[in-house]
């Protein structure tokens, strides 16, 4: 019994080695989002191809999956993340943008330039939009089912990797 | 020091309040709400972009005299508890809040045993 005493600090060091090592491995800039399992909120805005034209979260659905990446000239990340969308719009993956704090000539020139991925990009100059799904970093990226509601958010940019670690298993599981 | 306190001085100013009280709920808001982006800092403290949105969210909601509990909520919906520099008192924050409680109470039980296996056999 004494014996066994004498290995109690052994013990812990072991179980506080786990727990560190596992705490270096994890990400404390990405926020779990708020949204998940819940519906995108609600909007009425225009689109950067045809502002006139309003779109609603009604139109954001009917597809099995959806990935909402919300974007904008200005962030440079976004830049380094264009071409990945590109190719997964070639794949057929349908990709709906928000184009936030930003202004239509550049983000018109931007999708003229680079591709268009999207089947068409929310134009919220105000960045309302995207205060209501939680955005705090550009760009970010949400996985939503056909009623709208949202399965995954990621930070930062979607490239390979993210999108096979971190999006591939979920979309699988749907079908 | 002085310009930076100015500057911070300066920053607040920006919102303009009807009445004091509006004012004081705003700075209190700003110290208790949390940046999402740069996670060691208040609103109050922080210039980032994201810190910039939600102060102007949170005057709008101050004027348009909503009580705390809806402004906390309009935070919470959108970015989570994590905003909130003091947490929640719920299910998976019960280890955070009442983890040091229990810990002194083993404390104080094992102190307590030791204390009596060491006490000395009686004189006779």
């Amino acid at each position: 019994m004494k014996r066994l005493k004498l290995f109690i600090p052994l013990v812990i060091f072991a179980g506080l080695a786990v727990l560190f090592w596992h705490g270096l491995k994890m990400d404390p800039t990405e926020l779990p989002s708020a949204l998940i399992g819940r519906q995108v909120p609600a909007f009425q805005l225009g689109t950067v191809k045809e502002p006139e034209q309003i779109v609603t979260r009604d139109d954001l659905k009917g597809h099995k999956f959806a990935l909402i990446n919300v974007w904008a000239t200005w962030c440079g990340p976004c830049r380094q993340e264009h071409p990945f969308l590109v190719k997964l719009a070639e794949q057929g993956i349908p990709i709906f943008g928000v184009n936030a704090k930003d202004e239509l000539d550049l983000a018109r020139e931007w999708l003229d330039e680079r591709g268009d991925p999207y089947q068409f990009s929310i134009f919220d100059p105000e960045g309302k939009l995207a205060l209501d799904m939680g955005v705090y970093g550009y760009p970010e990226t949400f996985l939503v089912d056909e009623n709208g509601t949202v399965l995954q958010r990621k930070t930062s940019v979607l490239d390979e990797r993210v999108w096979q670690q971190d999006f591939l298993p979920i979309i699988e599981k749907l079908n | 020091m002085l310009l930076t306190s100015l500057g911070a001085v300066a920053a607040t100013d920006v919102y303009e309040f009807e009445t004091e009280e509006q004012r004081e709920r705003f700075k209190r808001f700003t110290y208790e709400l949390r940046c999402p982006k740069c996670q060691s800092q208040n609103l109050a403290g922080s210039d980032s972009m994201i810190s910039q949105d939600l102060k102007r969210e949170l005057h709008r909601l101050i004027i348009e005299g909503k009580s705390d509990q809806e402004i906390i909520d309009f935070m919470v919906s959108r970015y989570g508890d994590f905003v909130l520099y003091k947490p929640k008192f719920q299910a998976n924050t019960y280890l955070l809040w009442l983890g040091p409680a229990a810990l002194i109470l083993v404390g104080l039980g094992v102190f307590g045993w030791v204390l009596y296996k060491r006490q000395p056999p009686e004189i006779e």
